[in-house]
């Protein structure tokens, strides 16, 4: 109890700070600071040297000198410190620290599109004249807090919106004037992908909208800086202001990580990330990218399964990442990757230095730990001058402690801040722990005294009868209350005594129940405490833990490497339908070398392929669905009318489990298209569905430039409420695109000119258009809005590449012939709103006879999985050949997406992008047996099989594990189970919590 | 000549019948297909492959009815009468029934008006389907051409849903529509997880639901207060009565459960109730539960095939071969089409089927599984289901395989007898830009 009084005894051993230029009202001003010294201590100088029996000198809470033979002045105050460990107390570079409540802004009933700023850049996310040190005031009770748990500077900073201004590094001890704990007020310039809650403005929605934000102020700032904006823009001026401080990236997942810093690379920023814990799912591809990553500390508790069916919602992803966030440092260190820590997402800080104490058991180098806590965050906020070692010159922060770091028993005693002393624990406390035959008044009784990090307790047997008792140890002195042995009366004996050192036994004074008095002594035996013996199991299970192998996504049916080299297959004797001109071929052999289609005849022979039977089996192509929104993390950035600027490549999910789904249905290429919810939307990402390489790697080579565009009732808001955003009638979606159009060619002609001109991801999109380099799919439904387009574009030169859905295609397919549209339609959809009322099934043939390029979608993660099924529907609609209904899923989409001649059908030269099916892929009853993706085999039955048994196995071994966790007492946490959202045109993120 | 055929084929009534649709659609594509007249004559469907539903095939078979009625199956030409169709190379069916369908509930998804499925209130056993089922809905007949050819249209919301009923798919009015009045309520079983949080948060996950015991003891209540309940008496109510048929075994309970907890719970209730016609619905995890399934006699509606797995570790052909595990488990299975754009969906309900016999479900019992197991579910089997003599002649012929995309193609359909037109406002549409185009 008394231990909290420590706390809050700040002695001022050194000097007074008072600034020289104050005048002194409450005493005289002429004072000295004399030197303080530590003595005789274990010096932890910087993690890479330890200084033993050393001194540490400073004075006015700067470091004088270090060493073995320091001398001291004589006006030095000696702290003896023998036998104890000194290290520079830790910095924290993520807080929010002292900084005062903001308000929120109000809600709204419609969404809001303006921003509430006057005078600053036109999205109210973006804050960067936002400076912490204007909103702080030093909150004691928190620093407190930090410095128990070994801080002693803490950059902190406006913890809202997207840039979010910058940060003010302080030290954690408390002063009259808070000049005077400000190390640095340049230290760091933050973000973080998410909204500011003082503004209500609803752009950005998505991940793909944060990202385009943060470019565009990026070139925004740079046509600031170069005379090309008129207006005053406070919040650029600001930034232009700051971008020279250490620039940190707050992210939610190792994708956000990736994404932040393929933006800092274009624009030459490189970003210190401040990570999510899951940085090792792509430790290869991470250690790559070169940033410093500041790492939190929060892992997993293990689920409480003992519940049989609840564990059916738990999924193998979430127990491994259970398995395997320990050891995220590790991985990271191991892979030459700068870390520190922060006790971001702990409940309180001092949790960090336990989770860190286990990331050591399972493997981190106990000299990374401790720069990871100290001279790597010094690092990443610029203040290596200032914080990190205990060289000469330093801010005199560091912590006195028992032990070496991460010891059993370490625990630390104080904590200096600025050359202030903070007591924590009393240094000198004799552990009085262990077991004892407690004689008194010619009894002899067991007495244990247990000591869990400084707080003592006691019990007391006779033989087998448990007496009451109650242990007090403070300042040397033990009082131990016992009741008596009778428990009808009501008498209690009192021991005293003051504790010696280096003595084993220990005596004392008592006052019996009777009010006697006599003498005590309690005699030491030879037995170790239990609590230790449990603490060494623990260790000894962290460093036995049988990691699980990591997958390629780290979850069920993940690949066991990220990257595959090509195979060399020979494929015999099957049917082939090459979808070229030679039609279907019988008993035909394939041959796929170097990730291409090498040759294709009959009898071929190659002595270093693999061959694959196909006697019986049909080789196709691999389907490519021209409409998908599989694989993404977010579909619609629905915050403005146009988002040209968004580009789904930044919102790419490799982990997601629907491509590996979509494998086992023979599809092996996608476009992921933006959503409908505006009427410019959205860049698509062209992707092959590699399922374990990383976001990136999934995106076409030399990706053909798409977009997505949208008509009808989702971009005029009719089915959701929304009816504060133009358009609200098909009338004026028109409007949107003459606007914009007009707009781009303006941009297009002034960049023409030569003349200087302020550049715009947006209209550089639109220009695109024109420019016929970027092709547009476009949602739509209704014939006249259909009819609309396709004029508006020949208006402004261009030809609409595709419509998308084309419901009512069938109305005008000889006006999108003429025009040069293709159309990428439903198999059978319909009903589901008033704008597909018209629409049938005939759909697909009668655009395919007249001439029109016909693919069938999906845009659905269930629909993906058969597109094969919904081709052969065109058989039955309308009795379209069966040649021609299989191109509806192959060649017709390559050639609408402008890969045709790397895909979608099978002939030499072509990338090796092929399914083997068990029958007719045009019936019902055919299933894909491999799916192949230049020339590696992404998906096989068989493997599927065998995946399928270790799933359940590795489930079983992590369940026994987490059952294990809790019969030890350990924490659990409640299995949740994540909704699978399976995303589609209407998914909106949030706009005001609008959904569809 | 083409009036020749016409006359071979039809009799005069007809051809005015025919005029008068020809009309009709000049005039007006909005309503339904007029329903086809009464059967009048024998018709005989010769030269077909008849897949009667109970897993029996009959190659070159002749199937005849008469007033609405099968009276022959067979392979004796000689039995043929009447109208004779040529099915050579064709594939007679049975017509598929769609059970827990919500058809003619709802119009248009989007529209609110047009939506009547979801009454509320929690427990509703005496809200009825049938009076707010649209026989003139246009998805209804759009169900026709892919051998869909009769329903049993659902309620759906609450706890206790409603009231169900069966009806076929050619119809004036919802009183011709019924073949089989208020059969079944239907139910949706406590939920063992339920999502925290406000609705719109991003991180909502399904979590253990702490009141389920509490929300089984209200059904349990529920149901013993309307078995206590005295059908007729002086002190009416409504939902009780409502409820009786489930104790005299005139009405079945349908519960919408899916979990393998719940859908134990849902054994023990049946036990404790007493209740004899009992069938689940949906029924995901029914493979881990399926002996017991199929000791307690209850049957199990599998929902839509063509779904992606629940649980990211599942197999990712759960959804498809869940009708084979549960059928070799001995469990009574049949095939429904529920979830998202059910409605319109509900026409692929032979693919579902088909679906299920491509992962491992034999073909014919594929096609009895959309057939004579939903009628038994309905327990109408000694009306329809089958291609059985005495039985309702609500069957179809097909150019191939009606369970494969690419032979689904009709050629006949007959509803109790009545030769019902497969034109519906999509084919009209379909003929009238093919024409477009013609010119």
């Amino acid at each position: 109890m008394k231990q909290n009084i420590f706390l809050l005894f700040c002695l001022l051993s050194a000097g007074l700070f008072a600034q020289d230029y104050f005048p002194e009202n409450k005493g005289v001003k002429t004072r000295t600071s004399n030197y303080t010294a530590v003595k005789s201590a274990i010096i932890h100088v910087s993690p890479s040297q330890t200084i033993e029996n050393a001194t540490l000198l400073f004075r006015d809470g700067k470091i004088v000198e270090v060493g073995k033979n320091v001398s001291l002045p004589e006006n030095t105050v000696v702290v003896d410190a023998k036998g104890k460990h000194v290290y520079p107390s830790f910095v924290e570079v993520y807080s929010d620290f002292g900084i005062k409540d903001i308000a929120s802004a109000p809600r709204a009933s419609q969404p809001q599109y303006d921003p509430n700023r006057k005078g600053y850049y036109w999205n109210d996310h973006m804050r960067p004249e936002q400076s912490a040190k204007s909103h702080f005031e030093f909150d004691e009770k928190k620093a407190e807090t930090m410095r128990k748990a070994g801080f002693g500077a803490v950059n902190t900073h406006i913890a809202d919106g997207f840039m979010r201004g910058s940060g003010a590094l302080f030290a954690l001890a408390e002063s009259e004037n808070f000049n005077e704990n400000l190390l640095k007020d340049k230290s760091g310039f933050y973000y973080e992908f998410s909204k500011s809650k003082q503004s209500r403005q609803a752009y950005p929605s998505s991940i793909m909208g944060y990202t385009a934000l943060l470019r565009q102020f990026y070139h925004d700032a740079k046509a600031y800086e170069n005379g090309l904006i008129e207006e005053k823009d406070l919040a650029i001026e600001a930034y232009l202001a700051k971008k020279n401080m250490p620039q940190l990236f707050s992210v939610d997942n190792y994708l956000d990580a990736f994404r932040a810093d393929k933006i800092g690379d274009q624009f030459d920023v490189q970003y210190t990330i401040i990570g999510s814990g899951d940085e090792y799912k792509r430790i290869e591809d991470l250690k790559e990218i070169n940033a410093h990553f500041i790492l939190p500390l929060k892992f997993p508790e293990a689920y409480d399964v003992e519940d049989p069916f609840l564990r059916e919602y738990l999924t193998l992803g979430d127990m491994k990442h259970w398995q395997y966030a320990p050891s995220n440092a590790k991985i990271l260190a191991e892979h030459g990757v700068d870390i520190s820590f922060t006790s971001k997402g702990l409940k309180s800080p001092d949790e960090l230095l336990k989770n860190l104490k286990k990331a050591v058991e399972r493997g981190l180098d106990k000299q990374t730990a401790l720069a990871g806590l100290t001279t790597q965050p010094a690092k990443a906020i610029g203040a290596s001058e200032l914080l990190g070692t205990l060289e000469k010159g330093k801010v005199a922060n560091f912590i006195i402690t028992s032990e070496e770091l991460f010891e059993d028993e370490f625990k630390i005693y104080e904590n200096w801040v600025q050359g202030q002393r903070h007591r924590l624990q009393p240094m000198d406390v004799i552990d009085i722990s262990g077991a004892y035959d407690l004689v008194l008044n010619d009894e002899t009784y067991e007495l244990t005294i247990k000591n869990k990090s400084g707080e003592f307790s006691a019990e007391v047997k006779q033989d087998t009868l448990k007496l009451g008792s109650k242990l007090t140890y403070e300042d040397e002195w033990m009082t131990l209350v016992l009741k008596d042995a009778d428990k009808s009366r009501e008498e209690y004996a009192l021991l005293t005594s003051k504790i010696q050192p280096f003595q084993a036994n220990i005596d004392g004074q008592a006052i019996l129940g009777d009010g006697n008095t006599t003498t005590f002594r309690a005699i030491q035996k030879q037995t170790e405490s239990v609590s230790e013996q449990e603490e060494e199991d623990k260790k000894e299970e962290e460093k036995a833990m049988e990691m699980l192998s990591m997958t390629y996504p780290n979850s069920s049916y993940g690949r066991a490497s990220a990257q595959s080299q090509p195979e060399r297959l020979l494929i015999k004797n099957a049917t082939v339908i090459t979808g070229e001109a030679e039609g279907t071929l019988e008993n035909t052999d394939v041959l796929l070398k170097d990730g291409k289609i090498a040759k294709i005849g009959k009898d071929l022979s190659d002595g270093r392929a693999e061959v694959i039977d196909g006697t019986g089996k049909f080789l196709t192509a691999g389907i490519i669905d021209e409409h998908s929104h599989i694989a993404g993390t977010s579909i619609n950035e629905g915050g403005h009318n146009s988002s040209a600027e968004v580009t789904m490549e930044d919102a790419v999910d490799p982990d997601d489990i629907s491509i590996y789904r979509s494998l086992a249905g023979g599809v092996t290429s996608i476009q992921l298209l933006h959503g409908s919810a505006n009427p410019i939307g959205g860049r698509s990402a062209v992707l092959k569905l590699k399922w374990g390489e990383n976001a990136e790697d999934l995106i076409y080579d030399n990706t053909p430039k798409h977009i997505k565009f949208a008509l009808g009732e989702n971009v005029k808001q009719s089915n959701w409420g929304g009816n504060s955003r133009f358009p609200q009638t098909r009338m004026g979606v028109e409007q949107v695109f003459r606007d914009y159009f007009t707009q781009a060619k303006a941009y297009g002609e002034k960049k023409a000119s030569g003349e200087a001109y302020r550049h715009d991801d947006e209209m550089e999109t639109l220009l695109e258009i024109l420019n016929g380099e970027r092709y547009i799919s476009c949602h739509s439904y209704v014939q006249s809005e259909i009819n609309m387009l396709m004029k508006v574009a020949e208006e402004f030169d261009f030809t609409v590449n595709t419509f998308t859905h084309i419901l009512e295609g069938y109305k005008v397919a000889d006006i999108m012939a003429e025009h040069g549209a293709g159309g990428s339609t439903f198999s059978d959809w319909w009903a589901y709103k008033y704008e597909v009322n018209d629409a049938i099934p005939f759909n697909a043939a009668i655009m395919h006879n007249q001439g029109v390029t016909v693919a069938i979608n999906s845009d659905d993660g269930e629909m993906i999985r058969r597109l094969n099924q919904e081709a052969a529907k065109s058989m039955k609609y309308g009795g379209v050949p069966a040649e021609d209904a299989w191109k509806f899923v192959t060649l017709n989409p390559a050639k609408l997406l402008h890969i045709d001649d790397r895909v979608g059908s099978i002939k030499e030269g072509k990338d090796a992008d092929v399914v083997l099916w068990n029958g007719d892929p045009l019936s019902i009853y055919a299933t894909p047996e491999k799916t192949i993706i230049e020339g590696v085999v992404y998906f096989d039955i068989e493997k599927d099989l065998a995946m399928r048994e270790r799933v359940q196995e590795e489930r079983q071994f992590l369940i026994n594990k987490m059952m294990k966790a809790k019969n030890k007492g350990l924490k659990t946490q409640p299995i949740k189970k994540q909704e699978k959202v399976f995303l589609h045109c209407d998914s909106l993120d949030d706009i005001n919590h609008i959904h569809e | 000549m083409t009036l020749t055929i016409y006359t071979n084929k039809m009799n005069y009534k007809h051809i005015l019948t025919s005029c008068f649709i020809a009309l009709a659609l000049v005039f007006s594509s909005q309503a339904q297909q007029t329903p086809a007249p009464k059967q009048t004559q024998a018709i005989s469907i010769v030269g077909g492959t008849a897949h009667i539903g109970n897993t029996d095939v009959v190659e070159n078979s002749v199937v005849v009815f008469e007033n609405g009625k099968i009276t022959y199956v067979g392979t004796d030409v000689s039995e043929a009468k009447g109208k004779l169709i040529d099915a050579k190379g064709k594939h007679v069916y049975p017509g598929f029934i769609a059970p827990n369908a919500t058809l003619g509930l709802v119009e248009i998804d989007a529209v609110a008006a047009t939506n009547d499925e979801d009454e509320l209130g929690k427990m509703l056993p005496h809200v009825r389907s049938l009076i707010a089922y649209n026989a003139e809905s246009k998805i209804v007949e759009s169900m026709r051409p892919n051998g869909v050819l009769m329903g049993q249209i659902t309620p759906k919301g609450g706890r206790i849903s409603g009231t169900s009923s069966v009806v076929q798919f050619d119809a004036w009015n919802w009183e011709d529509a019924v073949i089989k009045e208020n059969d079944a309520i239907h139910m949706n079983w406590p939920s063992g997880f339920s999502r925290s949080g406000n609705w719109y948060d991003a991180d909502r996950v399904w979590e253990k639901n702490k009141d389920y015991t509490g929300e089984i003891d209200e059904v349990v209540a529920y149901f013993n207060n309307a078995r206590a309940y005295v059908p007729g008496s002086a002190d009416k109510d409504l939902e009780y009565e409502a409820m009786a048929g489930l104790f005299d075994g005139s009405k079945a309970l349908f519960i919408h459960v899916e979990g393998e907890k719940e859908i134990r719970d849902v054994i023990s209730f049946k036990q404790k109730m007493n209740l004899d016609r009992v069938t689940i619905v949906g029924g995901y995890h029914a493979h881990k539960v399926a002996e017991d399934l199929a000791a307690n006699d209850i049957s199990v509606l599998v929902q839509r095939t063509h779904l992606n797995p629940n649980f990211e570790d599942d197999d990712y052909d759960l959804p498809y071969k869940l009708p084979k595990l549960l059928h070799d488990a001995g469990v009574l299975v049949a095939l429904e089409g529920s979830g998202r754009m059910e409605r319109m969906n509900s026409r692929n309900l032979p693919f579902y089927a088909g679906t299920a016999a491509a992962f491992g479900v034999d073909k014919e019992m594929a096609v009895q599984m959309i057939t004579l197991n939903t009628a038994k579910i309905l327990g109408m089997e000694d009306r329809i289901g089958s291609l059985e003599v005495g039985k309702d002649a609500t069957l179809f012929v097909s150019e191939g395989d009606a369970l494969d995309m690419k032979g689904n193609i009709l050629t006949d359909v007959y509803i109790q007898g009545r030769d019902v037109s497969l034109e519906t406002h999509q084919t009209e549409l379909y003929e009238r830009y093919s024409n477009k185009y013609q010119d």
